[in-house]
């Protein structure tokens, strides 16, 4: 079994540096690299460090190889716009973004899960036919047309909820947290929300195609038989069966929820790395940019491992597999 | 009359005690597209506690919605329509869902034809043996793997403290089926429906499965329903035979009557068709023609098209008869 | 055919597989109410310059005195505006009907362009040798484990904006789709006998792809096609909304639901609802029919 973890490990690697690969030869792609990764205004000396530093008379492969370098280090250039080193920014705001996603997440499961269980026990219900009509706006809406109508309807006409930014933090481990504060929960129950309806619906379809084809099993006719309670056969039977091929889809979502979070934050003025991406294209502070894709890229690659992990740890037949 | 007699049960057990089960004239039917499916058309029998009655008969003659009818789980829009089902005395035909759970895998078990489909294969052995416990009866976890662990041990599975953890896919096919069998005994069910539990494995671990329920069922005076295709499988088992075809029991008694003087003909095709039965070099005998579809069922005796014998009479249903005492028929041309 | 005796004069309609499958998606009543939305938004696009009340794009004919009306005020320039103005003067439903042609410009342009080259690639993959097949594929995996938005993303911050950086845009996150299709259903119809009788008798390969392969694949290539468009304008929407898509002079619907965003919070809904409303209508359209023609063009439904 530690055989297929390392290839995927390396698999995983490959992709990374694939990715530092691809954004290197994009940025050599729009001219001269050091005119791209130094701020339009900055002086003759700061280009001549920066050209030292590049070495742009240097073979590209060598580029290459110190810009490499200088990533591991951490040293993704200085962002024009703040002054800051590029990562450091992306860093304190991975944070917010994160909250953000993981709310989203656990609202699709809570939301979910139920709903396509409902609807794949009662597929003939009048509930359910509806649930699953709507479900389908979920899937197609634009997000950010949705999350404009959950601001006016929740905010502007209803007052309930406040309609933009982040609430009251609260430091964990020297990070800021807004959920742990009740301000900060009503900031972010509707972003969260809005950034969750896509994969609500998603969930809720796959949760429910898993259960109909699991209900037609013989083995569920064999749990009726022994005279099991249905809450159990429900709870136990069926929900095992889905939650494995469910957690693993979830789970490699993930890396596409912190992507899509750009759309949400930007309705949301939520500041999140996704804000920030879009706030650095516009005013082109391209070491933010370089970062937060090489961030995006490592985090995406670490979860979908993690997710293949997982999967294998849970799934008793994948267990064998491997190991044959 | 046919050459070699199948050799019935050596081991017959007495059938004087009030029978466990009698199902009457039990009719299920199934609404489909194509018309209603009488799966189940008027079937009668009797089990006794103790002795085995195997119910043979082609796929498709509703042997298994038969089995599935007595514990209630045929699903909608299938539905028993008709007749009658008095388990220990209590008529059970339309019991409410939750008194028919206390029944089921309590006092009247099932085993199904393949392990591999029945058992979830998320869930340990002991995971399944354990609920099947709670659901019935309440044990704390300890008490129930206990008992789980000696049920295990009662059926021949080596090792089974270990054997508890193992999922599915661990067991070969023969060790699934004494533990779905070890499932079965786990509250000492007065009725056992068997539904072609052996007909997924090998030869020689059919006989060890085989010999394994009788001897459980000899001990306990367990009613056992076994349900096969396989003649030559209830002929070495079964105590008493009923033979359905197209969702009617054609001719029923016991076993060694049946066999050795079969009246209907379509009882005589089956045993004649049995490789074993045949002369060596020369075609194998068979019944000519297919079952029919259960959809649209000619008037009358269902086995019509495919008879030697049927004539004009046979365009009527044929009511049952008695051939010999306990030793019933429906024919209208019974067989020598 | 001499089992099936017609009787004389008689002959089966020979109806072309098209029209069986257009039957078939017209007779669930909430695919033709689709695609009767549709034909309307595709008019409403196609002949905007005629019924627009103005040409948003012109600005001389535009007032800036006349910003962010509500619906139904009266424009200095006589007409009236029927959905409102927005912050620059536009008429609502002038911009609206040359924004959905944006719209709908971009997000067919940019499928058909996907499906033609994607559908090649799938093609290609299936028939060339096992190594390209492999790369490929890899190619394919890859572009599609990540996010659509973010590949978009990186695109246009490398190119900058405009209406054909968009389209190459979602060109490149969308050929994946068809490729990954085209090559499965490929693959299906190689290992048919039809196909080994065509090798057999020493058809070119090429022929052999356009005229046997290429018409069976087409089904679910236009089932993707189909949910693909609505997906495009929905990109292109968020894109533009992001400031990332089109340019301010030419807005697509996306665009102007993003002029709208800061006034709705005092309460001039109408500049984002109607351009939001408009493009909601006709992707659930497009859905719908899409949904439909899924069905419809099953492969296993199909002979």
């Amino acid at each position: 079994m530690t055989w297929a973890l390392l290839s995927r490990a390396v698999q995983a690697f490959l992709v990374v540096v694939a990715m530092t690969v691809i954004v290197f030869v994009g940025i050599h792609a729009i001219g001269d690299p050091v005119d791209v990764l130094i701020s339009p205004v900055a002086d003759q000396a700061e280009r001549d460090r920066m050209e030292a530093a590049f070495g742009t008379d240097k073979p590209l492969w060598e580029q290459y190889r110190n810009f490499v370098r200088e990533a591991a280090r951490g040293d993704l250039g200085r962002s024009f716009v703040y002054n800051q080193p590029a990562l450091g920014i992306i860093f304190e705001r991975l944070p917010a973004t994160l909250e953000l996603a993981v709310a989203a997440l656990i609202l699709a499961i809570v939301i979910g899960i139920p709903l396509g269980l409902y609807c794949g026990l009662r597929p003939e219900s009048p509930a359910s036919r509806v649930i699953m009509a709507t479900s389908i706006l979920g899937f197609s809406l634009p997000g950010f047309w949705m999350g404009l109508m959950l601001i006016m309807l929740f905010a502007v006409q209803l007052g309930w909820l406040p309609s933009t930014g982040r609430g009251d933090t609260v430091s964990v481990f020297g990070v800021r947290w807004s959920f742990l504060t009740r301000n900060g929960l009503e900031h972010l129950l509707l972003p969260a929300l809005n950034l969750a309806m896509f994969k609500i619906s998603m969930v809720l379809r796959l949760t429910r195609a898993g259960v109909r084809e699991i209900v037609s099993m013989d083995y569920i006719k064999y749990a009726r038989a022994r005279g099991l309670a249905p809450s159990r056969i429900v709870g136990v039977h069926i929900l095992k069966n889905i939650m494995i091929p469910l957690v693993t889809i979830i789970g490699m979502e993930f890396g596409s929820t912190v992507a899509f979070a750009i759309v949400t934050e930007s309705v949301f003025a939520w500041p999140g790395i996704g804000k920030l991406i879009i706030d650095s294209i516009n005013v082109l502070d391209r070491p933010v940019i370089v970062a937060y894709l090489m961030t995006v890229v490592v985090l995406f690659v670490l979860v979908n491992f993690t997710v293949d992990v997982a999967y294998t740890a849970l799934d008793p037949r994948a267990r064998r597999r491997k190991a044959a | 009359m046919i050459e070699a007699p199948l050799a019935a049960s050596p081991t017959q057990a007495p059938a004087s005690a009030a029978p466990t089960l009698v199902v009457r004239d039990l009719c299920t039917h199934f609404p489909t597209e194509a018309g209603v499916v009488r799966a189940v058309d008027g079937v009668s029998f009797d089990v006794a506690p103790g002795r085995i009655l195997g119910l043979v008969g082609e796929s498709g003659s509703g042997k298994s919605q038969t089995g599935f009818s007595i514990l209630g789980l045929i699903e909608p829009p299938g539905a028993v329509v008709g007749g009658s089902i008095v388990f220990e005395g209590r008529d059970i035909t339309h019991l409410p869902e939750r008194a028919m759970r206390r029944l089921r895998g309590n006092r009247i078990a099932m085993v199904f034809q393949d392990p591999m489909m029945t058992l979830n294969p998320v869930l340990t052995i002991g995971t399944h043996l354990v609920e099947t416990l709670r659901a019935h009866q309440p044990v704390s976890r300890s008490e129930a793997a206990r008992r789980a662990c000696e049920a295990l041990a009662a059926v021949g599975i080596p090792a089974p403290a270990e054997r508890l953890d193992a999922y599915p896919h661990e067991f070969s096919g023969g060790m699934r089926q004494r533990v779905a069998i070890a499932i079965a005994l786990l509250h000492r069910p007065a009725l056992i429906i068997a539904d072609e539990p052996t007909t997924a494995l090998d030869v020689t671990i059919q006989a060890q499965i085989l010999f394994e329920v009788q001897k459980l069922a000899r001990a306990q005076g367990t009613a056992v329903i076994w349900i096969s295709h396989d003649l030559a499988v209830v002929s070495a088992l079964a105590d008493d035979i009923a033979v359905m075809y197209a969702g009617r029991i054609v001719e029923r008694g016991p076993a060694r009557a049946v066999l050795a003087h079969p009246a209907h003909p379509y009882t005589r095709g089956l045993i004649g068709s049995v490789a074993s039965q045949n002369q060596r070099g020369q075609r194998l005998r068979q019944i000519r023609g297919m079952p029919p579809r259960l959809a649209d069922l000619p008037a009358g005796c269902a086995f019509r098209a495919r008879c030697d014998h049927a004539t004009a009479a046979c365009e009527a249903a044929p009511a049952e008869s008695t051939v010999a005492p306990g030793h019933h028929l429906r024919c209208f041309h019974p067989q020598p | 055919m001499s089992a099936l005796a017609f009787p004389a004069g008689a002959r089966p309609r020979a109806q072309s597989p098209w029209r069986q499958a257009f039957a078939k998606v017209a007779r669930s009543k909430s695919a033709l109410a689709g695609l009767v939305v549709l034909g309307l938004i595709i008019l409403a696009a196609v002949f905007a310059g005629l019924i627009a009340p103005q040409n948003p794009y012109d600005l001389v004919q535009l007032d800036i005195m006349d910003s962010s009306l509500a619906p139904g005020s009266k424009a200095s320039a006589g007409f009236t505006y029927l959905l409102g103005s927005d912050p620059q003067g536009r008429d609502m439903l002038s911009a609206m009907l040359y924004g959905l042609r944006i719209s709908l410009f971009v997000g067919v342009g940019s499928a058909i362009i996907a499906c033609i080259a994607g559908a090649t690639l799938g093609l290609v993959a299936a028939y060339a040798g096992a190594r390209v097949e492999a790369l490929l594929m890899r190619l394919v995996d890859l572009q599609l484990s990540f996010p659509s938005i973010l590949v978009a993303l990186m695109i246009l911050a490398v190119l900058g904006k405009g209406v054909g950086n968009v389209m190459l845009a979602l060109v490149l996150v969308e050929w994946a789709y068809y490729a990954r299709v085209a090559r499965a259903s490929a693959l299906v119809e190689r290992s048919r006998e039809y196909i080994e009788a065509a090798e057999c008798l020493a058809v070119p390969r090429w022929r052999v792809v356009m005229r046997h392969l290429l018409p069976n694949c087409l089904p679910p290539l236009i089932v993707i096609a189909t949910m693909q468009v609505a997906r495009a304008i929905s990109l292109e929407a968020t894109l533009s909304f992001l400031g990332l898509g089109v340019p301010v002079t030419e807005p697509s619907l996306g665009l102007l639901i993003s002029n709208g965003y800061t006034d709705m919070m005092s309460g001039k809904y109408w500049i984002s609802f109607y351009p939001g409303l408009a493009l909601l209508v006709t992707i659930v359209a497009i859905n719908l029919v899409g949904d439909r023609l899924r069905d419809v063009l099953n492969p296993r439904t199909l002979q």
